[in-house]
């Protein structure tokens, strides 16, 4: 059985050579140690979210929702409004507790213990459905905030930029494609320029995992290619899972798809199975 | 060399503060000059009661900048921030007091007259130390500080914002005015401490003790700015105005949001402290009344008048509206309220940006009318000012 994970190891083709180079750490017999606060995704999957129920007064937001996320995978989450989405983003990001069930980052980090902060340092970035971005700030020091460095008090108050840093929000700002307005002020951007610099922000975090809500929710045609590409770029370094309900948008760039209905996964496949799945094709067309 | 070159560079964008700066050294320089130095009958002479005056103005100055910093750029509105500037207030009117040994009305050596009068044989143990006026500056920047930090790590972590943080600071502010009245406070009941003879052995009567304690609150009040418009340029300032922004996003970005609203308040409160205790010598006396919840509303009238979240705007703001306090109590004392009051309004609703951002409010219409046939509507945000 382990001689066929280390094959399914070769054989992956987001990681290609990555299992070459992985470290073998001292005393542990081939098995994997555990590092507080480092994450550990030996096994593949990124996040595990088991049995979660959430409910607010009586209502069953999640219900017993299970889901897997594979490490460099691009994930589309869809369902109807009501559907558990946002919510599910809420536990993973310690906004909102679960009533019951497990949800860990790696093997090793419990999302249920840790606080918002905690997570986010640990490599949870999420961008939420309304795009949220610091409107007195210019471009660059929007960028400048969300960047990964030591987020304590003190070494905020005294802390310089680094050459390193700085070529570091350049590549992002490049990627982002909003190089030419770094000085502006972002309240003065366009409805898709700010989701942009979000995901912008986000990439500053240096993320593991990126949650993205509705990243194309009032765009236009056009911004929505670039975004979909802007996306498909950060899969494989960054896994990404993104809740959208624009099915051509979901078409545009999915692998796997999952269906969320009434708190918990009624399909997950390609976007054809799914698309073809008579539960979904009811849950859809029903109401 | 390298100190110079690094208050230029904080200060390179920061016309306001050059001007505030440079108004502080000439105050510094002629003031007491002109009070000590040239004769009474002179047009020159600044009379002693201008003095003091003006030193009461740049202490309630220093109070409003600490206020800017909080509300202006961390968006938390305290509406007891007379709260600190009052404790620290009492702080260096408790070594004022120890300073008048026996020469009180009863001639203990030992206890303040209120407490001779209320028939106490010992000095409380929260009186101890305050003979030294080291200590008792400690006390002035420590207690509220602490009280800042409780009272702040208390709110913050139960992530209190908005209108209800507002009422609770309003709350605790009344708390204490209610407490400071009680006689067994022991910190002087409804009268408060008063009949202050000297500081360090200096007479607070005379002149230059009057000019000593103006320029301490200049340099303070320098001091004080110089310090905020660090906090604000610095990564921890764009920070803090972040949370004020967008309090989730700089949550879900990695910033224990709690941690620096709370270093920011501390560091407020304390500098309140500082400007009470300048104010208590100043005007030789303290008393409950300055937790009055209106003392610290007025505050934040000051600083929206000013202009928020410019820090020079509030020491401006401050100046302004005491100076037009001053005279309307004296020409038509029933008034002021009703002044204070359309203040308030009428800043609130034409001038969001206080007096500092009328001028680019101005600038800003104007060059929509230049070019009204273009159609573009001006999305540039009123910053001119600054």
């Amino acid at each position: 059985m382990r001689e066929l994970d280390r094959l399914r190891e070769v054989m992956r083709r987001d990681r290609v050579f990555d299992f070459v180079a992985e470290k073998r750490l001292p005393f542990t017999n081939g098995r994997h140690a555990v590092i507080p606060g480092e994450l550990d995704i030996s096994h593949g999957t990124i996040l595990y979210v088991e049995d979660i129920t959430v409910s607010f007064d009586g209502f069953k937001a999640l219900n017993d929702l299970t889901l897997y996320i594979n490490d460099g995978e691009l994930r589309c989450i869809i369902g109807p409004n009501g559907a558990g989405k946002t919510t599910m983003m809420d536990v993973i990001t310690g906004k909102t507790r679960p009533d019951s069930g497990v949800a860990y980052f790696g093997q090793t980090m419990d999302l249920t213990r840790m606080s918002e902060y905690e997570i986010a340092h640990a490599g949870i970035g999420r961008k939420f459905q309304k795009p949220t971005i610091f409107p007195f700030h210019t471009i660059y020091q929007n960028l400048e905030l969300a960047m990964a460095t030591d987020k304590r008090v003190w070494p905020t108050l005294f802390a310089q930029l680094t050459g390193e840093q700085r070529d570091h929000i350049d590549d992002v700002m490049e990627i982002i494609g909003l190089q030419e307005l770094r000085e502006q002020e972002a309240a003065s951007l366009s409805h898709g320029q700010k989701q942009w610099l979000e995901i912008g922000m986000l990439l500053m975090q240096n993320p593991r995992l990126l949650l993205v809500d509705e990243p194309v929710a009032g765009m236009t045609h056009q911004e929505m290619d670039k975004t979909a590409e802007l996306l498909k770029r950060l899969a494989g370094d960054h896994s990404v899972v993104v809740v959208e309900h624009d099915m051509d948008f979901v078409r545009s760039i999915a692998e796997t798809v999952t269906v969320l209905h009434e708190g918990s996964v009624l399909a997950e496949g390609s976007m054809d199975e799914v698309q073809n799945d008579p539960r979904v094709i009811e849950v859809y067309l029903g109401e | 060399m390298a100190y110079r070159s690094f208050t230029m560079e904080m200060l390179k964008d920061d016309r306001g503060g050059k001007i505030l700066l440079s108004v502080l050294l000439a105050l510094i320089i002629f003031i007491p000059g002109l009070n000590l130095f040239v004769p009474v009958d002179s047009v020159f002479h600044v009379s002693t009661y201008t003095l003091t005056l003006l030193g009461k103005y740049l202490c309630y100055a220093l109070l409003a900048v600490a206020l800017d910093l909080v509300w202006g750029y961390c968006g938390i509105l305290s509406l007891g921030h007379g709260a600190f500037f009052a404790l620290g207030g009492y702080g260096m009117g408790m070594y004022l007091m120890r300073q008048i040994g026996d020469r009180g009305v009863y001639g203990n050596p030992e206890l303040p007259d209120f407490m001779v009068f209320l028939n106490w044989k010992e000095l409380p143990w929260f009186w101890q130390g305050f003979d030294m006026f080291w200590f008792a500056m400690l006390m002035v920047i420590v207690v509220p500080g602490l009280l800042a930090f409780v009272f702040g790590w208390l709110a913050f972590r139960s992530r209190v914002t908005g209108v209800y943080l507002s009422i609770m600071t309003q709350a605790l502010t009344y708390a204490l005015l209610l407490a400071f009245f009680r006689n067994e406070m022991g910190f002087g009941g409804n009268n408060g401490l008063t009949d202050f003879k000297d500081i360090l052995g200096y007479d607070l009567q005379a002149d230059s003790t009057r000019a000593v304690l103006f320029i301490a609150s200049a340099l303070a009040l320098a001091l004080g700015y110089l310090l905020c418009r660090y906090i604000v340029t610095s990564k921890l300032g764009r920070v803090v105005v972040a949370i004020r922004d967008a309090e989730d996003r700089t949550r879900f970005i990695g910033y224990k949001v709690e941690s620096f609203k709370l270093w920011v308040f501390v560091i407020s409160a304390i500098l309140a402290g500082i400007a009470g205790a300048l104010y208590v010598p100043q005007v030789g006396i303290i008393n409950p009344g300055e937790f009055s919840p209106l003392n610290s509303i007025e505050l934040v009238v000051w600083v929206a008048v000013g202009g928020r979240a410019t820090l020079y705007g509030a020491a401006l703001g401050a100046v302004a509206v005491n100076y037009g306090k001053t005279y309307f109590t004296a020409v038509l004392p029933e008034l002021w309220l009703f002044a204070l009051g359309a203040l308030f309004i009428i800043v609130t609703v034409f001038m969001p940006k206080g007096v500092i951002g009328l001028w680019g409010q101005i600038r800003d219409k104007r060059n929509e009318m230049k070019r009204d046939t273009g159609g573009a509507s001006s999305e540039k945000n009123i910053e001119g000012a600054n």
